[in-house]
């Protein structure tokens, strides 16, 4: 049997550009928000496994630097969702 | 000896829970998960706080509950994740301690002797609040039934302690059927005898409970009292299996001989199957049958030689069957359990005019079957007896196998 995924508004699954380390540690670096437009992660000052309630999803939570404002990224099975901002 | 720390966690109204975190949408609705009602599996598996204060209760009709409750949004089970969800649980027990028994998808004990009980109780709660979106309720205590009971106390999201000093005035006053093992036939026969609650079932007399219930007597006995030493079991040490069965409503309820042929075979490969992937030969096989009118008997007989091939259980099973239900009505759900497990490699007495050549191809087809039904899916072969009716054999017991809680002494209370 397979997981059914669900649809939520406020959940928005990004293209995700990551690191592989040798001792498994795994870093994202940059996503394309919906929009197209990619952001360079400068910081992951964080990991954790978290549930988002916002958007819907448990997963390894990611807390990210971006232009100096601090975004979270979850890691979810085998992707990658951020909440949708005033969600 | 030292006294011992167990908690018993429980993730409130799990499979609602679990559904609420990842449609955030219906939250705030009353919510409950139920079986697919084309399949005759139509009831309440799960709810919400919403749908409880409605009065919709865990196993009745979707039909009842949505008359209580116009508006009730009702979700199919979706297994694989709150499996996921149970596996991040256990990840986070794991993170205290490893005596951890599940009690299903959603319970388990936890040994943590040595440790400040509520201390880790809470720590628990926490994490699973904030790692998993649920709540829990934790029940701490000196042994696995007053745990049990804790956790049933406070909901949700609390802990609940108790301990050697405060039991009388926590438990005792608490209705008998909220002990483990206490279910309704239980209750009605104590109540008859003037106890209702756990307190009074303590301060019975021993003896006059074994009169009136033989073994579990003394069981309930033993529960009441917090007399109960049972250890936390190591999580998954396959030893510890001590039967593998499957059951399952049938689409349509059985009428003749041939259609519990069709579900017996299906059943017995599913359990035969996770038999061999366990490693196991067993040797005794059960049926449980339920008829349309809910009564259920399960009847049980000992195999010749220790098997897992198919073709052997599900004869075994079909003459169960045959011996022991005459049709008096039309069978709702069937079950087939295999007990007696052995490992499959231990030598073995051969017989010496049998064809055990026979029998080890036999197994060898099994084996190949698993194989290709992993590889291409359940399906992509079955038996000719099972095609005879394609709606009755269109269930997948194993893969769709849901882990519902064992019985607490795994083996059932029989000797």
């Amino acid at each position: 049997m397979k997981e059914r995924r669900y649809q939520n508004e406020n959940k928005v699954y990004v293209k995700v550009e990551a690191l592989f380390y040798p001792d498994g540690r795994l870093y994202p670096v940059a996503f394309w928000w919906e929009s197209g437009h990619r952001y360079t992660i400068d910081q992951v000052l964080d990991i954790c496994r978290a549930a988002s309630l916002k958007a819907g999803g448990v997963g390894v939570r990611y807390t990210c630097l971006v232009h100096g404002r601090q975004t979270y990224l979850y890691y979810e099975e085998d992707r990658w969702f951020m909440e949708r901002r005033g969600a | 000896m030292k006294q011992r720390v167990i908690l018993h966690s429980d993730m409130n109204n799990f499979y609602a829970s679990v559904e609420c975190v990842h449609r955030p949408g219906i939250r705030n609705q009353p919510v409950v998960v139920g079986g697919d009602e084309e399949l005759r599996h139509g009831i309440v598996l799960a709810k919400n706080y919403l749908a409880k204060a409605t009065g919709i209760r865990t196993g009745e009709a979707l039909w009842q509950a949505r008359q209580k409750c116009p508006g009730l949004v009702v979700l199919p089970p979706n297994y694989p994740l709150y499996l996921r969800y149970a596996k991040f649980a256990r990840q986070i027990y794991a993170d205290y301690t490893s005596r951890i028994e599940p009690f299903g998808l959603d319970e388990a004990w936890l040994d943590v002797s040595g440790e400040n009980g509520e201390r880790v109780a809470n720590e628990i709660r926490e994490r699973i609040k904030r790692e998993l979106g649920v709540t829990a309720s934790v029940g701490v205590s000196y042994n696995k039934i007053f745990a049990k009971l804790g956790s049933d106390i406070k909901k949700p999201d609390a802990t609940t302690v108790i301990s050697e000093n405060n039991y009388k005035a926590v438990a005792w006053p608490l209705p008998v059927d909220d002990l483990l093992y206490v279910g309704r036939a239980t209750r009605q026969k104590l109540q008859r005898i003037g106890i209702s609650t756990i307190g009074e079932l303590a301060q019975t007399s021993a003896p006059l409970l074994h009169n009136l219930f033989g073994k579990v007597g003394d069981v309930l006995h033993a529960f009441a009292n917090g007399f109960d030493d049972s250890p936390v079991m190591q999580m998954d040490e396959e030893s510890l299996i001590k039967s593998i069965g499957n059951s399952t409503t049938t689409p349509r309820d059985l009428i003749c001989d041939e259609d519990a042929k069709v579900t017996l075979y299906v059943l017995a490969e599913s359990v035969c199957a996770r038999m061999r992937e366990h490693g196991f030969l067993c040797r005794t096989v059960a049926i449980s049958v339920r008829d349309n009118e809910l009564s259920r008997f399960e009847r049980q007989m000992k195999l010749e030689k220790p098997s897992c091939i198919s073709g052997e259980i599900a004869t075994a099973a079909m003459c169960l069957f045959r011996q022991h239900y005459h049709w008096p009505r039309p069978v709702r759900s069937i079950g087939v359990r295999c007990t007696d497990l052995i490992p499959a490699g231990i030598p073995m007495q051969l017989s010496l005019f049998g064809d055990e050549e026979h029998r080890q191809k036999q197994e060898v087809i099994d084996r190949t079957v698993d194989d290709l039904r992993r590889r291409f899916g359940h399906f992509s072969i079955q038996r000719a007896t099972v095609l005879a009716d394609a709606p009755l054999c269109g269930i997948n017991p194993k893969n769709d196998h849901v882990i519902h809680p064992v019985g607490f002494f795994r083996d059932g209370m029989e000797s």
